[in-house]
């Protein structure tokens, strides 16, 4: 059972762990700093961070297994922009040519050793070969003439937030784009192709509602046993793939199907978590209860979960990385915009609350 | 030489006190004081070496104009303060 959890938040970086049968906050790191996502490798134990400093930039740091200290890397760069190049996005704004925001940060394949892949805002990805010394901007995807159909959603920008790594072949990679739908390569980044297909709007222009370009998707998860399977939490619903990402059709749930994150559980791709609430223009839990709800049969039914959570006046919002699941599928973690964490050992069914006091929460994991 | 400065939240994220660096334009004292300590020039200029959206540059009190590619002019008498700007963070 996974014993530590990393919680990026607004003015640091927060370690939990159980003790004595106890969740407790064990260590905070980069005190008053804008963590805004961190990234324990599981493979080599080695822990990175994000931090959005709001004068200085976005900068990159790392701590290797067992050290005490996190050591400043670099942070992917993007290329010059060419001179006089007409460069707009989606909404005809024009598109900065520099890492604003590390949205995304995921291992590459088992036997990639050092692989590290950083979905940024303005929608550049990038992936290091050595552990962040050095990165690489994926060229095929930023200069893919697509790309000037992506456009900012929730934030002013564009941006890659969910990276899929194929547990198959680790040349096959899905992201997910706010808004620009979802991009698959099946030759480790050389080609890119459009694979939001059958994700929908319910709202805006019907010529425009069904165009993969200018999907939302808030969360895109693979389920790491059965990897042909997909879901995706979308800005208008919910949305599921049984055939690699090729294809999504579209799931319902109550009390709603708005939200931002959504975790597979690793053995079963049929069961899937997510955190609902009132959509788009409030952002709330539905009657200021906050639920988990949970499917354990591809989306047919959902059950909402809420024992342990707050059922009164719950203004929560669980971002996008704010929900985490184990590798054994038992242990669930959600933080939320007010610094509310809770955790559940069995699957959602119980909540304990860990804290509620943390500065907004960006993103939990598990280490 | 110019006597270049930075604030002291900037300096709790990279050492870099203040120091003389020669040069006709910002740009080249900037490029002098990144030449001390590389790592800085990702805190003040972003990918396009322009002017961070949050930081400014003054020359004897005044703020540059040219947040590109900072040509504005420095004396050898001039102090240059590297800084957040009040906006944002």
């Amino acid at each position: 059972m996974a014993r530590k959890l990393t919680i990026s938040t607004r003015k640091g970086l927060f370690e939990v762990a159980k003790s004595r049968g106890i969740w407790k906050i064990t260590d905070a790191h980069f005190l008053g700093d804008n963590v805004t996502l961190a990234l324990p490798d599981h493979r080599d134990g080695t822990d990175y961070a994000t931090i959005n400093h709001g004068h200085f930039g976005v900068k990159l740091h790392r701590r290797d297994k067992g050290a005490k200290k996190w050591v400043e890397i670099t942070t992917p760069k993007y290329p010059e922009k060419p001179e006089g190049l007409i460069d707009l996005d989606g909404w005809g704004k024009e598109v900065k040519w520099s890492t604003q925001m590390i949205w995304a940060m995921e291992s590459g394949g088992p036997k990639e050793k050092g692989v590290i892949w950083c979905g940024t805002m303005p929608g550049g990805l990038f992936r290091s070969k050595d552990r962040g010394d050095n990165w690489e901007l994926m060229e095929s995807l930023w200069r893919h003439p697509d790309r000037n159909k992506w456009l900012g959603g929730g934030a002013d920008i564009p941006g890659i937030h969910s990276i899929c790594v194929d547990p198959r072949d680790s040349n096959v990679v899905r992201v997910a784009v706010s808004c620009g739908g979802m991009w698959r390569t099946e030759d480790g980044g050389a080609t890119w192709a459009q694979s939001g297909h059958g994700m929908k709007f319910d709202n805006g222009p019907k010529s425009e509602a069904e165009s993969p370009d200018g999907q939302d998707p808030h969360m895109m998860v693979q389920c790491p046993a059965d990897p042909s399977k997909f879901w995706v939490q979308h800005h208008a619903s919910i949305f599921k793939s049984v055939n690699d990402g090729v294809t999504w059709t579209e799931v319902k749930a109550k009390p709603s199907s708005f939200g931002f994150g959504v975790v597979v559980h690793p053995k079963d791709a049929n069961t899937a978590w997510f955190v609902p609430g009132i959509k788009d223009e409030k952002r709330i839990p539905v009657d200021g209860a906050l639920v988990v709800t949970r499917t354990r049969d591809g989306g047919k039914t959902f059950k909402s979960l809420k024992k342990g959570l707050p059922q009164k006046h719950a203004y929560d919002v669980v971002f996008r990385h704010g929900l985490a699941i184990d590798d054994t599928g038992d242990c669930l973690a959600i933080g939320s915009s007010t610094g509310n964490v809770w955790v559940s050992e069995n699957g959602g069914d119980e909540w304990v609350q860990v804290s509620s006091t943390l500065p907004q929460i960006y993103a939990v994991r598990w280490g | 030489m110019a006597h270049v400065h930075f604030t002291s939240n900037l300096r709790r994220h990279v050492d870099c006190p203040s120091l003389e660096a020669q040069g006709q334009t910002v740009r080249e004292i900037l490029n002098a004081a990144f030449q001390a300590n590389p790592r800085l020039e990702t805190y003040v200029l972003d990918d396009q070496r322009a002017v961070r959206k949050h930081m400014r540059i003054l020359v004897d009190g005044l703020a540059i104009r040219d947040l590109q590619k900072q040509s504005d002019a420095v004396k050898p008498t001039s102090e240059v303060w590297v800084m957040q700007a009040l906006s944002g963070g």
